[in-house]
C-alpha cells in the first residue's frame, strides 16, 4: 500500500511511452496518476497527417484506450490542465482543483505551436496544427471547399497543405525561406519537391513574409496580406511556423528552463524528484521535435524509475521523412556540408532524382535523398554507427544493394525498393505485395497481426525487420511497436515480465492458476502462451510445478524433432562430441534395423538419425541405449569442443574434458530458448566459442568466458564476461549466468536478446561482482537439475506410452 | 450422423489425454486423429493438415481447435476448417462418447 506516487503531467506520446516502458520493467511499483489537457486518451500525434489527408480515422490512431489506463490502475484526469506544481508540498494541482500528491513527477507537456505576432492572428479561422481539435477544425473548414493559406513550408506545413488540398481546398503555402524544407533539404532537392507539389496543384509564395491576417468584418479571416503587398484570399489560415517547448508550468514552479525544461542524462530536472521528457525537455542544449528521440528518452527514464540504473540518454541523431503519399524524401544529419566536408552528389532533375551524401573524416555525416529514399535507413545506420567508409566509399552512392554481401540480414531499408512480387519471407514464400495488401485491407497495425494474416515472419523470424519496415512504409508514419504490443500473445494484455513476476510473487504453480490469476481471455490459452507458461512454471518452481506435456510443442513432448513428412529425427547425446566404437556400432545397428533413411553428422558434433517413424521411437531409443541429446528442446543442446591440450600442439587447457563436464552438469536443463556452449583450448577457437550462448576459451593462465553469442539467424559475437582460473570456477560462473538467464529470460529469447534487454552490466553485477548471489544462483541451478530423469529412459520404461501407440486399425 | 451405422468403439475416454490426442490407423485411407478438449468433448478429424499435410494429432489443442505442428495453422473441430485467415479443410468424422467409451464412425 505504500507504493510511491507517480504523477505524469501531459498525456501525450512521450509521457505515456515512459509509462509503458516502466510497466514492462516493473508493473506494480508505482501508484500512477495522469493529467491530460486534451479530452482524449493517448493517441499517435504523428498520424494526424494521414487523418487529415483522409487516409486514416481518428479511431485508428489511438495508442492506449481507456481500458488500458484502467488495467494499469491509472488515475486519469482528462480535460484537466495542470496549473501548479507545488514543490514544497509535492502536490500537483489541476485547473478544476483536482490535487495529486507525488513522490516523483514527470513533465511531458510537449510543445506549443508558434503563433506569428501579426495583426489578425486571433481571428476565427486561424489555426495551428498540433492536436485532434486543430485537425477536426481543418476538416470541418475543408468540408465546404474554398481557399486556404498555410504559413510555413516545413514538414508540418506541407503535410497540412497536402491534407487540405486532398480534401478539396485550394491551398497556397507562404514560406519565408528561399526553398521548401530548408532545414531538411538543400536547395536542389527543395526545388524538386516544390515542382512535384506544384504539379499536384499546390501554390507557393516563397521568400514571402506575412504582414497581417485580414478580417472579413465579422471577426472571421478573409485572407493574408504579404509584406510585398500581395493579398491571398482565404477562409482558413494554418500557421505552421515552428514549435516552442511548453515550459509555462515548469517555469512557474521555478525549475531551470532554457528553451525547454533543462534535464541531465538521467532526464532529471533541477528538482531531483521531477523528471521531464519529450518535446518540452532540453537535453544538452537540444529540444527535439520528433518522436524517435523521445522513445529513447522514455527507455532511459523508465530504467531510472524502476530502480537504481546507470542508463544515460546521450542525445539522438535525427532523420526525417515527409508523410505525403507518393513523395519520397529523406534527410538526416548534417546534409549541408561545409568546412572539412566532402560531398558526393547524384543529380538527375529530369528523372526527379537527387541524392547528396556528406562525408567527414571518412565517415558519412549527412544524407539528403529525393525521389528515391529506399536507402535512407541504411545511410542513417552508417551515420549512427559512425562506420569508417574506407573502400566502400566508391560505391556508397549506389546504396545498400551493392553492399549486401557484407550486410546479411542487417539491411532493413530495401523494402521501399522492393517490387510487389519480391519475396519477403523465405520460409513461407510471402511477397511484399501480399503484405502491403493485407495491411491496407485488414487494417493491420502490428508485426503480430501481419504474422497471423500473412504468415510472413512467423517461422524463422529473420524477415521481421523487413515486415516492420513494410508496416512503417505502408502506415506512412514512424511506426514503432511499443512495449504494450509485446504482450505474451493475444490471450492476454500482460507482458512476459508481468507473467514471470506474478508466477514468482504469487507462488502460482499450474497453468490454470496463472490463467485465472491473470484473467486470461481464452479458456486454455494458445500455442504461443501455453509453452511459455509451462516453462516459467517449471523454471520458477522446480520439483513443485508439474510439467504439462500438453503444453509442450510436439518435439518436447515426444523428445524428437518432427520432420516435414511427420517422421522424427533422433539425436543421442554425445558429450563434447566424443564417441567410441561401441556407440557407433549400436547407431549403425539401429539404422539398419529400423531402416532409417539418413544418418548425418550434425553441426553440433553428433549424429542424427533422420526419418524415424513415431511408432519406432521408443524401440530406437531402447536399442541405442544412449541418452537424449535434447536436440529438439528449448533446452541445453550441445557443448562443442576442440581436441585441446591432450593432443593439439597449441592447446593450453583440456577443453574436451571441460566440455564433457559442462554437458554432464547441464544435461536436461530447460531454458527460455535453446542454449549452446563451446569450449576451445586456445584462442584459435576451433570450437567456435565466439558465437555461443556461453563460449569458453582456454588460455595459459586459465579460462575466458564469453556470453550472448549466436550463430543463427543473425550472427552475433559473444561478449567477454569474465576470466577465471579453475575448472570449478568455469562451472560456477557459467552455471550462475545460465541460471540468471533461466530466471529472467523471456520465453523464446536467446541469451543475446536477453542481454540486449537487461544489459551485460546487469549480468556482470549479479554474477561476477556479487559472489554470494553467484553461489546462490549456481545452487538454484543444481537444485533444479538434480534428479531429473532422462526422458528417453523414462519412455523406454513405459511412461506416457499412449503417446506412441496407434489405436485399432479399422 | 444417425443414418450411419458403422460405429466402432475405439478406446476409453481416459485413453485420450485432456487437451491431447490419439491416432486411429485405418486399413485404407488417412489416419484419423481423436482430440479431447478440456471439457471432455471428443472430436475426430482426418490426420492431415489442409496446408501441407502435417499430422494434426501431433499439434497443441487449444479450445476447440488444434494447432498444426508444422507451420502453426489452427484447424477448428466444429467443421475441420482452418481458422481465418487461413483457408482449407480436412475431413471430420462422427464420434460420440457413451459411458466413457469413445465410438467412431469413419466416413
Ligand atoms: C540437425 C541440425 C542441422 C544439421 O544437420 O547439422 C539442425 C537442424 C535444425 N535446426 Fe539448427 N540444426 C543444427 C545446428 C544448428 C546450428 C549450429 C550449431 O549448433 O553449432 C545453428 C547456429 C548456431 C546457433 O544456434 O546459435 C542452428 C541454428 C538454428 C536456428 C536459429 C537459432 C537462432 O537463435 O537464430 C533454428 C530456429 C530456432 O531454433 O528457432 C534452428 C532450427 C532447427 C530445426 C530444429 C528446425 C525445426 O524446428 O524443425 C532443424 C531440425 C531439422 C530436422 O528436421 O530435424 N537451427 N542450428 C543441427 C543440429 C545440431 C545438434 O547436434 O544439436
Ligand atoms: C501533425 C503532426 C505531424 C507530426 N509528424 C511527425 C513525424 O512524422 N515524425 C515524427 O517523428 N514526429 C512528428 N511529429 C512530432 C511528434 O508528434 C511529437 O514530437 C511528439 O508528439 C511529442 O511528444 P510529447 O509527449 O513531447 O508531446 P505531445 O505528444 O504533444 O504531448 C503533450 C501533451 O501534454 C498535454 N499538456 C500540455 N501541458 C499540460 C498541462 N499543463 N497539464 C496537462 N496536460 C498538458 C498536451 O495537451 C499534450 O496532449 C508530428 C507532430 C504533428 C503535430
Ligand atoms: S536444418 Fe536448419 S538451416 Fe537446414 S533447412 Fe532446417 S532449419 Fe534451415
Ligand atoms: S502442414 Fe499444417 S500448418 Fe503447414
Amino acid at each position: 500500500m505504500d507504493r510511491k506516487k507517480l504523477v505524469l503531467i501531459g498525456n501525450g506520446m512521450a509521457g505515456v511511452r515512459a509509462l509503458e516502458e516502466l510497466f514492462a520493467l516493473v508493473p506494480d511499483a508505482y501508484d500512477v496518476t495522469v493529467f491530460g489537457a486534451e479530452p482524449h486518451p493517448n493517441y499517435n500525434r504523428i498520424l494526424l497527417s494521414p487523418v487529415l489527408a483522409g487516409e486514416q480515422d481518428f479511431d485508428d490512431i489511438v495508442l492506449n484506450d481507456l481500458a488500458w489506463y484502467a488495467e494499469h490502475n491509472i488515475r486519469l484526469h482528462l480535460n484537466c490542465k495542470v496549473e501548479q506544481i507545488d514543490r514544497e508540498n509535492r502536490v500537483v494541482r489541476g485547473q478544476d482543483g483536482t490535487e495529486a500528491p507525488y513522490d516523483v513527477a514527470i513533465l511531458a507537456t510537449g510543445s506549443q505551436p508558434v503563433i506569428l505576432p501579426v495583426p489578425g492572428k486571433e481571428l476565427s479561422g486561424v489555426l495551428a496544427y498540433r492536436d485532434i481539435a486543430d485537425t477536426q477544425a481543418m476538416m470541418d473548414a475543408a468540408a465546404t471547399g474554398g481557399d486556404a493559406v498555410v504559413i510555413g513550408g516545413g514538414l508540418l506545413g506541407l503535410e497540412a497543405a497536402n491534407g487540405l488540398m486532398k480534401r478539396g481546398m485550394k491551398v497556397t503555402v507562404v514560406h519565408l525561406g528561399r526553398w521548401l524544407l530548408e532545414r531538411q533539404l538543400d536547395e536542389t532537392a527543395g526545388r524538386l519537391l516544390e515542382d512535384s507539389l506544384a504539379a499536384r496543384g499546390m501554390d507557393f509564395c516563397l521568400e514571402a513574409q506575412t504582414e497581417s491576417i485580414v478580417d472579413d468584418g465579422a471577426g472571421r479571416v478573409a485572407g493574408v496580406k504579404l509584406a510585398d503587398g500581395r493579398f491571398l484570399p482565404a477562409k482558413l489560415v494554418v500557421m505552421a511556423v515552428g514549435i516552442r517547448p511548453d515550459t509555462a508550468l515548469a517555469e512557474a514552479a521555478g525549475l531551470a528552463c532554457n528553451r525547454g525544461v533543462v534535464v541531465d542524462d538521467t532526464l532529471r530536472t533541477s528538482d531531483p524528484s521531477i523528471y521531464a521528457l519529450g518535446e518540452c525537455a532540453n537535453h544538452r542544449g537540444v529540444a527535439y521535435g520528433l518522436v524517435a528521440p523521445l522513445y529513447e528518452m522514455a527507455k532511459v527514464l523508465a530504467q531510472h524509475l524502476a530502480g537504481p540504473s546507470e542508463a544515460a540518454y546521450q542525445g539522438s541523431l535525427l532523420s526525417t521523412k515527409l508523410k505525403v503519399t507518393g513523395i519520397e524524401l529523406f534527410s538526416a544529419g548534417d546534409f549541408m556540408g561545409g568546412e572539412g566536408c566532402e560531398d558526393i552528389v547524384l543529380s538527375d532533375p529530369a528523372a526527379g532524382l537527387y541524392k547528396r551524401l556528406v562525408i567527414k573524416d571518412d565517415k558519412l555525416v549527412g544524407a539528403c535523398l529525393y525521389g528515391d529514399s529506399a536507402d535512407g535507413g541504411w545511410y542513417f545506420k552508417l551515420m549512427r554507427e559512425g562506420r569508417e567508409l574506407a573502400e566502400t566509399r566508391d560505391r556508397l552512392m549506389f546504396g545498400e544493394a551493392f553492399h549486401l554481401g557484407d550486410a546479411g540480414h542487417q539491411g532493413m531499408s530495401r523494402v521501399a525498393a522492393m517490387a510487389d512480387g519480391d519475396e519477403v519471407c523465405g520460409c513461407n514464400g510471402v511477397c511484399k505485395g501480399t503484405i502491403v495488401k493485407a495491411i491496407a485491407e485488414q487494417g493491420l497495425m502490428s508485426v503480430d497481426a501481419v504474422k497471423k494474416h500473412t504468415k510472413a515472419a512467423s517461422s524463422c523470424g529473420s524477415c521481421t525487420g523487413l515486415v516492420e519496415q513494410i508496416l512503417l512504409n505502408t502506415l506512412g508514419s514512424d511506426f514503432q511497436e511499443s512495449p504494450k504490443t509485446r504482450a505474451v500473445c493475444g490471450c492476454t494484455e500482460h507482458t512476459h515480465g508481468e507473467v514471470r513476476a506474478a508466477i514468482r510473487d504469487r507462488h502460482l504453480t499450474t497453468i490454470p492458476d496463472v490463467m485465472r490469476a491473470m484473467n486470461w481471455r481464452t479458456p486454455n490459452g494458445c500455442a504461443s502462451c501455453r509453452p511459455a507458461l509451462n516453462y516459467y512454471l517449471v523454471s520458477t518452481w522446480p520439483r513443485e510445478a508439474v510439467d504439462d506435456p500438453q503444453s509442450r510443442f510436439v518435439n518436447e513432448r515426444v523428445h524428437a524433432n518432427i520432420q516435414k513428412d511427420g517422421t522424427f529425427s533422433v539425436i543421442p547425446q554425445m558429450k563434447g562430441g566424443v564417441t567410441n566404437a561401441d556407440e557407433l556400432r549400436r547407431i549403425a545397428d539401429v539404422a539398419d534395423k529400423y531402416q532409417i533413411p539418413m544418418v548425418k553428422v550434425t553441426g553440433g558434433q553428433r549424429i542424427d538419425l533422420l526419418g524415424v517413424k513415431k511408432d519406432d521411437l521408443v524401440n530406437v531409443w531402447k536399442d541405442l541405449g544412449m541418452k537424449s541429446g535434447y536436440a529438439y528442446g528449448k533446452s541445453i543442446r550441445t557443448v562443442k569442443t576442440c581436441v585441446g591440450s591432450e593432443f593439439c600442439r597449441f592447446g593450453t587447457q583440456n577443453s574436451t574434458q571441460m566440455g564433457i563436464d559442462l554437458e554432464t552438469m547441464l544435461g536436461r536443463m530447460w531454458s527460455p530458448h535453446k542454449v549452446k556452449l563451446a569450449v576451445s583450448g586456445c584462442p584459435r577457437n576451433c570450437a567456435e566459442s565466439g558465437i555461443k550462448d556461453v563460449g569458453i576459451i582456454g588460455v595459459d593462465s586459465g579460462w575466458e568466458l564469453y556470453v550472448g553469442g549466436n550463430g543463427g539467424i543473425k550472427t552475433e559475437v559473444a561478449q567477454f564476461f569474465v576470466k577465471v582460473k579453475t575448472a570449478d570456477e568455469v562451472r560456477e560462473y557459467a552455471g550462475a549466468f545460465l541460471q540468471l538467464y533461466r530466471e529472467e529470460g523471456f520465453y523464446l529469447e536467446r541469451t543475446v536478446h536477453y542481454l540486449a534487454r537487461v544489459g551485460l552490466e546487469h549480468a556482470k553485477a549479479k554474477v561476477i561482482d556479487d559472489a554470494e548471489n553467484r553461489k546462490a544462483l549456481y545452487e538454484r541451478l543444481l537444485f533444479s537439475l538434480d534428479g531429473l530423469p532422462d526422458p528417453w529412459e523414462e519412455r523406454v520404461e513405459g511412461a506416457q506410452q499412449h503417446e506412441f501407440k496407434t489405436l485399432e486399425v479399422l | 450422423m444417425e443414418a450411419n451405422n458403422n460405429w466402432k468403439a475405439v478406446c476409453a475416454l481416459a485413453d485420450i489425454p485432456k487437451l491431447g490426442s490419439r491416432v486411429v490407423r485405418r486399413a485404407a485411407g488417412d489416419d484419423i486423429a481423436l482430440f479431447r478438449t478440456e471439457t471432455d468433448a471428443v472430436f475426430a478429424l482426418t490426420d492431415r493438415c489442409p496446408h501441407k499435410g502435417g499430422p494434426l494429432s501431433q499439434g497443441l489443442v487449444v479450445g476447440e481447435a488444434v494447432v498444426c505442428p508444422l507451420h502453426g495453422w489452427a484447424i477448428q473441430f466444429s467443421d475441420g476448417h482452418a481458422c481465418a485467415p487461413d483457408e482449407g479443410c480436412t475431413g471430420k468424422h462422427p464420434v460420440k462418447v457413451v459411458d466413457g467409451v469413445v465410438w467412431l464412425s469413419p466416413v
